[in-house]
């Protein structure tokens, strides 16, 4: 039994048959395979599959994918602007040995883009609230962080946001 | 170059998404493989039915033990003690089950998602039996004679056999001799034997990618393809064509991108044998991809140990004239491809930096109803680190003594480098290669103001707080031989590719590699491409295990590439008619010393080595050379773990507020990098000594099957890591000079933790098991006399 499921994703349609069962995890992985988006667990916690739903991050192993119909969701694969240039995370990751494996990468960088976007003028502190939602087993998180602060300078000042108020002491 | 900070050449494609992970190769016509596993720690059999499953739409076909009994159990990679041989797994279980998750039947569908709701329908019928969980209890009876007799496949008979799977000694000097006397020392008050205890939970590495493995029989090319490899490919493959039944080089086997491999990832299970068996029987492509339910009791676990230690020491100054050790290895219910590494590393690497004159450590490896148990990052150090280190605390205060004093007191003394401690370790002769002990103490100790930390800790517990310092020394061991390959070549637009039999597991050794060619011959390293954890590419590799890589598989690309810039000069030479001496290397091009304006880019001489060109020149056709390095001892590096923690007396909250590392590396390739594996190796450190570890309930039942209830640290949980790398002492046995960083940062973290928690509570010996969880510190808070 399947049912017919309409998708935006990094602005293109697709046009879907799935399972109501079906995640939205394996939908953009199997059927608009856009494997960029990573199974870390399927049960919540670690955060990998992250996506941007309607500029929310939400977790794709979470979420049935007919639940994200007509929804415009943005994956790792649309981050960066064209071939020849990252998105400000993603350089900031490269910038400061953001990742090792790389495979829970992509959900750190939908996460931070998503959070940074809505919140431009966070504090460390706020990000690291925001970023104890995911699992990193390679780096320890530290260049992560600097990485996720490095990020947020280069869109205020691409913006023209004001700057981040400093964490507390 | 070597040395630079250089950004990763592996990033851009991981960032972009565009990287591809085991569960990222898609072949047309797969069928996906579900493993059905026993709910049971220990059972007989009674029935696996598969028939209902078998009736599911999309079902293939389903196997029990009987449709794959004629496969041998699985062969050890390491450390292979013929005492161990009836200890091993079947692919599928054979009349009984031995753990939670043992693979008991598969099922094969069109789908992922049918493949499990097939699994489901398996009807599987266990007697339980009684589940035997702790490993230093007495041994008890545990395979019978035709169990024993089917897993050591040699044709003979084989005992009945216990659950002591292996017990062994490694000694030096004479501790009998040591301890006969000591009565008489101690009676004197010279001496004093000390006798210590240490636990360290069951935890291992979870990375986050869960395994998998796609596999397909290639008719045209009559290839048997194997993706999603890791870590061993090379020996995987050998190991993967004797279970099918081909030639290795109908075998190929592919490392894809690999999303962390920190020892568990990569060693050949019984899931990899059945998918590479299922793509030659049923001829069509297979995948398996592990969910992490099934991760947290299929993998590997590691870690569970149980030390005992008795130390002769001089009251004088903590002198540790001998040491009697014996430690109990919870090993799980079968013993891997690992063999006895892990109890083999523990007990050689025991003493660690000190000179320790008569030591002994007696290891017993004991097989328990658990997930089988195998290395995890610095294994049998992390273990004998915790250890040995509470030891010298211990010592510490209970002679009254400087905790850093009695480390110098015991050290191998710089000048005594290299330093020969007649045990083996892997194989190997344990050479310590070089290294300077004090040096690195003191110059940690100065850069991070050891006293002035003390001063604030001091000043912080008079206004009542419960803050602590303490530290804990290694030593490690890195780039296990005995060789490595690399080939270097130049096209003819003068682009280099290195191919090698490295392995990649996530640790950036692409760009390591690349950093090393591109100092030899003066170039970017950015556009080089690797090739690596291909068989079809290269011949030969061992893998990227016991942080080898830096030091093996650098070496041979520095030795191929200096082969290649001596082709480079020949050439050179020859077109502009000079002698070799009289051209030289200078970025990316060959140049006449005395008229530089005669210089040839490598892509040029990539061009006049075309073959009948080359031939003109005597010389071997294409630009590329071959460098292979070889060694039959390993280095070791040396570190100081140091950490600053409080502990809420309400909530028996361990925070560690700061953590410090410093690290001799002998060289450090890409500082950023070595930075970078010590930060993550802490983390992993920090999660077994306070948040990591598989527990049970009587029965057998594992309870941590999820993040909810195996807890790895996140940000939240982790302090900024201050590290100093030093390089002090390079190793004399390579020509780079360097010693692995990957298992550094690991090392000594429970070590560390725990001597700081000891200092916090001010109850000399409070910690002697990690994780140190919140009960146990609330009730040790209780026993806090001082306010």
């Amino acid at each position: 039994m399947t049912t017919p499921l309409r998708l935006y994703v990094n602005g293109d349609r697709y046009d879907l048959d799935v399972e109501p069962r079906r995640t939205l995890a394996d939908a953009l992985r199997d059927d608009c395979g856009l494997t960029g988006t990573h199974l870390g667990c399927e049960h919540g916690v670690c955060g990998a599959c992250t996506v941007l739903v309607d500029g929310q991050p939400v977790r794709a192993c979470l979420m049935f994918a007919v639940q994200a119909e007509g929804s415009s969701v943005r994956t790792v694969e649309g981050l960066a602007p064209d071939d020849d240039t990252l998105h400000p995370v993603q350089q900031a990751f490269w910038d400061n040995h953001g990742l090792q494996c790389g495979f829970c990468t992509p959900g750190f960088l939908t996460l931070i883009t998503g959070y940074l976007e809505e919140n431009p003028t966070a504090n460390e502190e706020e990000l690291r609230d925001v970023l104890s939602s995911n699992l990193c087993r390679c780096t320890g998180y530290q260049n992560i962080i600097k990485a996720a602060l490095a990020a947020q300078r280069t869109m205020n000042a691409e913006s023209g946001a004001e700057p981040a108020e400093q964490a507390p002491a | 170059m070597i040395g630079d900070r250089a950004r990763r050449i592996e990033d851009p494609v991981l960032l972009r998404g565009a990287g591809r992970f085991a569960a990222d190769t898609v072949r047309s016509g797969e069928l996906h493989m579900r493993v059905v596993r026993s709910p049971v720690a220990h059972g007989r059999i009674v029935k696996v039915d598969v028939s209902q499953a078998l009736l599911l739409d999309g079902v293939v076909t389903a196997w029990t033990f009987d449709d794959i009994a004629e496969l041998p159990a699985i062969g050890f990679r390491l450390t292979p003690r013929p005492e161990l041989i009836p200890y091993r797994q079947p692919v599928l279980a054979r009349r009984e089950v031995r753990y939670v998750g043992e693979p008991v039947a598969v099922v094969f569908a069109t789908s992922a998602y049918l493949a499990e709701d097939g699994a489901e329908l398996v009807d599987v019928e266990i007697e339980p039996g009684q589940a035997h969980l702790q490993a230093d209890t007495e041994p008890i009876p545990w395979i019978d004679a035709e169990q024993a007799t089917w897993a050591s496949n040699t044709g003979d008979q084989v005992a009945a056999q216990d659950s002591e799977a292996t017990t062994f000694v490694e000694e030096y000097g004479d501790i009998d001799a040591a301890f006969a006397k000591a009565d008489r020392l101690v009676k004197k008050g010279t001496h004093r034997v000390f006798t210590t205890e240490a636990r360290i939970g069951r935890h291992t590495a979870v990375p986050m990618e869960c395994r998998g493995l796609v596999a397909s029989y290639d008719e045209s090319d009559q290839l048997l393809v194997v993706d999603g490899a890791a870590k061993v490919p090379f020996w995987n493959r050998e190991a993967i064509a004797a279970m099918v039944g081909l030639p290795p080089h109908r075998v190929v086997v592919r490392e894809t991108h690999v999303g962390g491999g920190f020892g568990p990832r990569g060693e050949l299970y019984p899931e990899d044998v059945l998918v590479t068996v299922a793509a030659m029987r049923l001829r069509r492509p297979i995948k398996w991809i592990e969910d992490r339910q099934e991760h947290l009791v299929a993998t590997n676990h590691s870690r569970g140990q149980h030390h005992r230690i008795q130390a002769l020491v001089r009251v004088e100054d903590g002198f540790i004239e001998a040491m009697d050790a014996e430690f109990f290895l919870d090993q799980g219910a079968y013993v891997r491809t690992h063999g006895a590494t892990v109890a083999s590393l523990t007990a050689s690497m025991l003493p660690g930096p000190y000179v320790i004159p008569h030591f002994r450590a007696r290891a017993r490896v004991r097989l328990t109803h658990k997930t089988p148990a195998g290395t995890y990052r610095s294994p049998g150090r992390y273990e004998g680190t915790f250890a040995r280190e509470r030891l010298v605390d211990t010592i510490a205060r209970e002679l009254g003594l400087d905790p850093a004093t009695v480390r110098r007191t015991n050290f191998i003394p710089a000048d005594k480098m290299p330093f020969e401690r007649p045990i083996q370790a892997m194989g190997t002769h344990l050479v310590h290669d070089s290294g300077d002990y004090a040096l690195l103490l003191d110059k940690v100790s100065e850069r991070f103001d050891f006293p002035g930390i003390r001063a604030e800790v001091e000043g912080r517990r008079a206004q009542g707080e419960l803050v602590g310092f303490g530290f804990g020394y290694f030593v490690e061991k890195s780039g296990i031989g005995p060789f490595e390959g690399a080939r270097v070549a130049v096209d003819g637009a003068g682009q280099v590719t290195i191919s090698c039999g490295a392995s990649s597991v996530g640790q950036g050794v692409d760009t390591v590699l690349a950093q090393v060619v591109a100092d030899g011959l003066q170039i970017s390293h950015e556009p080089i491409r690797v090739v690596r954890g291909r068989t079809d590419l290269f011949e030969y590799g061992r893998g990227a295990f016991a942080t080898r890589l830096a030091v093996m598989a650098g070496s041979a690309a520095a030795i191929a590439t200096e082969a290649l810039a001596e082709k480079a000069r020949r050439v050179a030479a020859h077109e502009f008619k000079v002698s070799f001496e009289e051209v030289e290397l200078v970025e990316g091009g060959v140049e006449v010393r005395e008229n530089r304006a005669q210089r040839l880019t490598l892509g040029e001489i990539a061009q006049l080595l075309e073959p009948m060109n080359a031939a003109a020149m005597k010389e071997e056709p294409g630009f590329s050379a071959d460098g292979w390095f070889r060694t039959d001892h390993m280095t070791y590096p040396y570190g100081l773990h140091a950490a600053v923690v409080s502990i809420d007396r309400e909530t028996g909250h361990l925070a560690i507020e700061r953590f410090i590392v410093g690290y001799d590396v002998g060289r450090a390739l890409n500082p950023t990098l070595v930075e970078g594996q010590i930060t993550g190796g802490v983390a992993q450190g920090i999660g077994g000594a306070v948040y990591e570890e598989f527990l049970y309930s009587e029965d057998g039942t594992p309870l941590c099957t999820t993040f909810m209830d195996y807890l790895i640290p996140t940000v939240r949980e982790m302090p900024d890591v201050e590290i100093l790398l030093t390089e002090d002492a390079p190793s004399p046995l390579n020509p780079l000079g360097v010693k692995g960083a990957g298992e550094g940062g690991t090392t000594a973290v429970a070590a560390a933790i725990g001597s700081a928690v000891d200092d916090a509570l001010r109850i000399p010996g409070a910690i002697t098991s990690v994780p140190i969880r919140p009960l146990l510190l609330r009730r040790l808070v209780d026993q806090v006399s001082i306010p």
